[in-house]
């Protein structure tokens, strides 16, 4: 706003507004160093009042007794697993599908359509209760089937965002593409996906962390621990070891970890996918 | 003869490329909808047949008082969370939005929490409300000694009905901050400037600006966080069952979706807790529906 930031009252303008922003971010942050802190603790210096802000001496043994007590390895891949899965399901069904209401014509398309913006307004829970029944006769319960098959047939959500973003694509493109003897399906893979890439950026984004975070479905179909991804496979560590602070600490630690790193790795391809929806909603 | 191979292979192409979505669509959407809506009429265990009880399930959920504390509940997190939240978002994203250096930084810091998944995130958050060793009963103790006042008696934070959903409410609010900033800036930074400008020229203040230009500007895009926001409100679910499992204390925090969790997967009365689902449903539509109706009072387009 103000480039000529020299003045002097400019100048404590902007050195208040990074004093609110640095208490804010503080209070952001402080969670995850208290985390990291307390999980290298030992159980009595957790139990300190006051308490105290470091530990004397890193205890890595915590983690190794996180790794004795719970498979936190096997949480991690059936994770990594799970939501891999249903980000690639989601994207390659939900562009197909986008791809075909936006510029195709076939029979059913209307309904379709309408379809999709019905089952939009629709919360998850009405349709948990019929879904778990049909897996339970699947015989998938206590498989990671019920977590990901789904994201392999779209999703309404998806399949509005990226039609809504391929109609903007200029029919041009198609038509061209049609008379080099592309197929419509070639059309997608070569031409509309590479395009749409900020789109699917704002859905690949969106379905990573409603994976990897989702808890409520993992506890409902996944029995043993060796099949839990992190969510429950914390959950159940809570249920065990309550009031084992530290150890407690270090399993969210390790679940938080590789988010992190990715997040910390893509943050602009995050902080973008995200900033963009509101616009196109 | 040429259109028409045209339109042959669009159909061909078009039923084949949404063929995927489609059977997704009947079998884990239209389908557990309509079947959702019809084994509402029964009471179920899923192991033995189906038992048809008409609107036995809607009386028993009109007649359960915990059903009605439950959506108390709900509505108290509702309100004590999305206005706040939205509040403090908008607040910040008008601070972060500034030709500052390293507000990049300062942009993934406030993200972080919205990346990290409600399950860690509450772990950490219940210890922060330990009543004992807790660093908040600390925080505040220290701050009333600081101002020379007797500090007050540590605060059993989910230990007591009266702060259990507050402290709930709290974190809630600290974990989306980051979500709906980002976007409030984008919509914020798509303000056209020269209204701005052209309004200081007019003589308007910053309070002035704000209320004419800032709010006008970025209302559709505060609209899609408050109606968004609402929805993901009534369905709160992972803080309670980490932070006061069973919706402790004297269900203080039980939530609409714990109640229907608990009747559906501890219990096994599928039926019931479908009509749980429906009236859960009827409420989220009915809640977007007022804001639909509110939108055309404040909403700019």
């Amino acid at each position: 706003m103000r480039g000529n930031a020299s003045t002097p009252i400019a100048m404590l303008k902007d050195a208040l507004v990074y004093a609110a922003l640095t208490a804010v971010a503080f209070l952001m942050v402080f969670p995850f160093l208290w985390m990291a802190s307390t999980s290298l603790k030992t159980l009595g210096e957790a139990f300190e009042y006051p308490p105290r802000f470091l530990p004397t001496s890193p205890q890595w043994s915590n983690y190794s007794r996180l790794a004795e007590a719970i498979p936190m390895a096997k949480f991690l891949l059936n994770s990594v697993k799970i939501t891999g899965l249903t980000v690639i399901g989601t994207l390659l069904s939900c562009s197909m599908a986008g791809f075909a209401l936006s510029a195709l014509n076939f029979p059913g398309r209307g309904a379709l359509f309408t379809t999709t913006l019905a089952t939009l307004m629709v919360p998850y829970q009405v349709t948990l209760i019929p879904v778990f029944i049909l897996c339970q006769h699947l015989g998938w319960k206590d498989t990671h089937y019920p977590l990901w098959v789904p994201a392999f047939m779209g999703s309404a959500f998806g399949v509005f965002l990226l039609r809504q973003f391929f109609l903007a694509i200029p029919r041009d493109l198609y038509e061209a593409a049609m008379i080099d003897g592309c197929t419509p399906g070639g059309i997608v893979f070569r031409i509309y996906i590479p395009l749409a890439k900020p789109a699917l950026t704002t859905l690949g984004v969106f379905t990573f962390m409603n994976s990897w975070n989702d808890l409520l479905n993992p506890l409902i179909y996944i029995d043993t621990l060796d099949k839990m991804p992190l969510t429950a496979g914390l959950s159940f560590l809570q249920s065990q070891y309550s009031s084992d602070w530290p150890m407690m600490m270090a399993g969210a630690m390790v679940s938080i970890l590789p988010i992190l790193a990715i997040f910390v790795f893509a943050q602009r391809t995050f902080v973008e996918g995200i900033s963009t929806s509101g616009l196109k909603g | 003869m040429k259109s028409s191979g045209v339109a042959s292979t669009e159909r061909f192409w078009g039923l084949l490329l949404s063929a995927p979505y489609i059977a997704g669509l009947l079998v884990f959407a239209v389908g557990p909808i309509l079947f959702s809506w019809v084994i509402g009429f029964f009471a179920w265990d899923s192991l033995t047949p189906p038992r048809f009880v008409g609107f036995g399930n809607w009386t028993r959920l009109f007649g359960d008082p915990l059903f009605w504390k439950a959506l108390g509940n709900t509505l108290y997190f509702v309100i004590g969370t999305v206005p706040i939240g939205i509040a403090l978002s908008m607040l910040l994203a008008m601070l972060a939005n500034r030709p500052l250096r390293g507000i990049g930084f300062f942009r993934t810091l406030y993200f972080t929490p919205v990346v990290t998944s409600t399950v860690a995130v509450a772990l950490v958050w219940a210890w922060f409300y330990d009543p004992n060793y807790g660093v908040l009963n600390y925080a505040i103790a220290s701050a009333f000694k600081l101002a020379g006042l007797k500090p007050p008696s540590p605060i059993p934070w989910l230990a007591d009905p009266a702060t259990a959903m507050p402290a709930i409410m709290l974190m809630s609010v600290w974990k989306g901050l980051g979500y709906n900033m980002v976007i409030l800036l984008a919509a914020l930074q798509g303000v056209p400037r020269h209204l701005y400008e052209a309004a200081e020229i007019d003589g308007a203040g910053p309070l002035m600006r704000f209320r004419h230009i800032t709010i006008p500007g970025v209302s559709p895009v505060l609209f899609f966080v408050v109606t968004v926001g609402v929805i993901s409100a009534f369905q709160v679910f992972d803080q309670v069952y980490i932070m006061t499992r069973e919706g402790r204390p004297a269900d203080s925090t039980l939530t609409i979706v714990y109640y229907l969790y608990r009747h559906a997967f501890s219990n096994l009365e599928l039926g019931y807790a479908s009509t749980v689902g429906t009236a859960l449903f009827a409420i989220i539509f009915a809640a977007t529906l007022v804001q639909l109706q509110l939108r055309r009072h404040w909403v700019h387009t």
